[in-house]
């Protein structure tokens, strides 16, 4: 089952590795990443892979909401589906 | 990977526009709870209940959580209760609503719709208890959902029926009037009723449908609204093919949850109903999409044409999207429960018999509608019997959720919260229908040729 997370937040050093720390600890595999950065505001997409995660999805999608606004960000994990199923025929 | 704007997308629909799942409801069947012994019975009925329905809430919760789309409301619908209770030896049927709405406390549920019959054709015993009934459970209960199918295209209109639901909505407000008249507001008038709708008050499991299944109700009047703001001033032919496109997102998203949470219930998936909804927030509202298509007031001439291309759209759209459509599907028209619509009415632009004509295109009927308290039973009687004819006559459901708001008259308005939202009290006809609904019987079932 795969995931898109989306962070969003003022750019400063060490996002990247934070969010991918987190969620390594949640044995969330990441699978590819789009980011960029407008106007000093950080945005990126990943798709993770989230099968082999620890914690049933709901637990990832809270935690990680939390861990976003402890860094000052938002951090969203969304299953991929939701999208697949909206834009895709 | 997923283009990144379909995600923005996506994610901007929901954050902004509210986007969301309007109702996943729980159809179960009662019919293996009936018993002549009312206790027994309700006993039974409430472990059916609580046993089918108890992951609902839990299940719902975990797949907003997971998709990141809210799913407002988690609601259950039963076996008409007269079919149920047609065994029971009592006269009165409000223990067995106080059970639904103990049932629905139990599971964690907003609304329990199927205190419900149906008497297109005419009234067996059980049927009259349970109509007789509905103003009481509606004072003892705060969950339970009360509906009754007067007419149809196959059968005609009852009018005994309709008669007697003039007065129990006149004795429900009475009961209820500390609250405005609230109990009205769980009361649903049909003609043309459908066995699969998810959507309250008129939810009911259909004595066709299986032993439990799950029907999912999709909303987005936001959505379609700020899609039609990019086209501005462009033909109609434009405007249809925006609103598709738009449905057809609101509704696999409908899709997908009802599958997920048929799949994790163990539950057969029924139907997605193909809606509109509005809710009473700002940016949730089918007359400012109305307006949007260039009406400077919902209820002014045009608005019948608007709301009937919005109408087939909104199906067109959403009918490629999902296995199974089904329920009411359409754009609701529920003047309490839209901001656009609370705006129009109390601007004096949209009346009743405007309302009216837009029932004959759109979804359902005169909904959520707040008239003077002094209005008398047999006008509502007739106004249902009005409804009732638009839905026979063209083969489509019809409703009448009315308000006769207890001590206010015109320019008052009730207070509903939540959901329900506040109506402004419109008026009424003053001259008097009371010989005409006295006349009783049945208005035969329509020709089904020679439409003109």
């Amino acid at each position: 089952m795969k995931a898109i997370v989306t962070v969003v937040g003022k750019d400063r050093v060490g996002i990247i590795a934070g969010v991918c720390t987190a969620l390594a600890g949640f044995n969330v595999n990441v699978l590819d990443i789009s980011q960029t950065v407008m106007q000093g505001y950080f945005t990126m997409m990943m798709a993770a892979e989230v099968s082999a995660c620890n914690v049933p999805l709901a637990e990832l999608v809270t935690k990680m909401d939390e861990i976003g606004k402890e860094m000052g960000l938002s951090i969203r994990v969304q299953r991929e589906d939701i999208f697949e199923a909206m834009h895709r025929i | 990977m997923l283009n990144r704007n379909d995600i923005l997308a996506t994610q901007d629909m929901i954050d902004k526009r509210h986007l969301d799942i309007r109702t996943i409801t729980m159809g179960i069947s009662l019919m293996d709870c009936c018993d002549p012994d009312l206790g027994v019975c309700c006993d039974k009925i409430y472990r059916k209940i609580t046993t089918c329905a108890k992951d609902l809430v839990k299940v719902g919760e975990d797949i907003e959580k997971e998709f990141g789309i809210p799913i407002v409301n988690k609601r259950i619908s039963v076996t008409p209760i007269s079919i149920v209770a047609g065994s029971c030896q009592t006269d009165s049927y409000v223990e067995i609503a106080k059970t639904l709405d103990a049932a629905a406390k139990t599971c964690g549920v907003n609304f329990i719709g199927g205190f419900s019959a149906l008497v297109q054709k005419g009234c067996t015993t059980g049927d009259w208890k349970l109509i007789r009934s509905i103003p009481e459970a509606m004072r003892q209960t705060e969950r339970v959902c009360a509906s009754v199918n007067v007419g149809s295209t196959k059968a005609g209109i009852n009018m005994d029926a309709v008669a007697e639901m003039g007065r129990i909505i006149k004795k429900t407000a009475e009961l209820t009037a500390d609250n405005d008249g609230l109990g009205c507001a769980k009361v649903v008038v049909f003609a043309n009723a459908v066995e699969d709708n998810p959507f309250m008050a008129g939810a009911f499991h259909g004595v066709g449908e299986p032993e439990c299944v799950l029907n999912v109700g999709v909303s987005g009047p936001g959505v379609v609204y700020h899609a039609l703001q990019s086209v501005k001033g462009q033909p109609f032919d434009v405007v249809a093919e925006t609103i598709k496109k738009t449905a057809f997102q609101i509704t696999r998203m409908g899709q997908l949850v009802g599958q997920e949470a048929s799949r994790r219930l163990g539950v057969p998936f029924g139907i997605v109903d193909l809606s509109l909804a509005p809710t009473p927030a700002v940016g949730d509202s089918v007359a400012r999409i109305l307006e949007e298509m260039g009406l400077e007031v919902c209820g002014t001439h045009g608005t019948t044409a608007a709301l009937a291309m919005l109408n087939d759209a909104v199906k067109k759209g959403g009918v490629m999207a999902s296995n199974h459509v089904g329920g009411l599907s359409g754009a609701f028209i529920p003047v309490s429960e839209d901001e656009g619509m609370i705006a129009a009415a109390e601007s004096g632009t949209l009346v009743l018999d405007k309302l009216e004509a837009m029932t004959c295109v759109c979804s359902v009927g005169l909904d959520m509608i707040a008239v003077p308290g002094d209005t008398s039973a047999a006008t509502i009687s007739a106004i249902i019997a009005d409804e009732a004819a638009i839905g026979m006559v063209n083969s489509k459901t019809t409703a009448v959720r009315i308000i006769p708001a207890p001590g206010k008259d015109v320019g008052g308005r009730v207070e509903m919260g939540g959901l329900l939202g506040s109506a402004p009290v419109m008026p009424v006809h003053d001259k008097s229908s009371e010989a005409f609904v006295a006349r009783g019987g049945r208005i035969p079932a329509p020709l089904q040729s020679l439409k003109n």
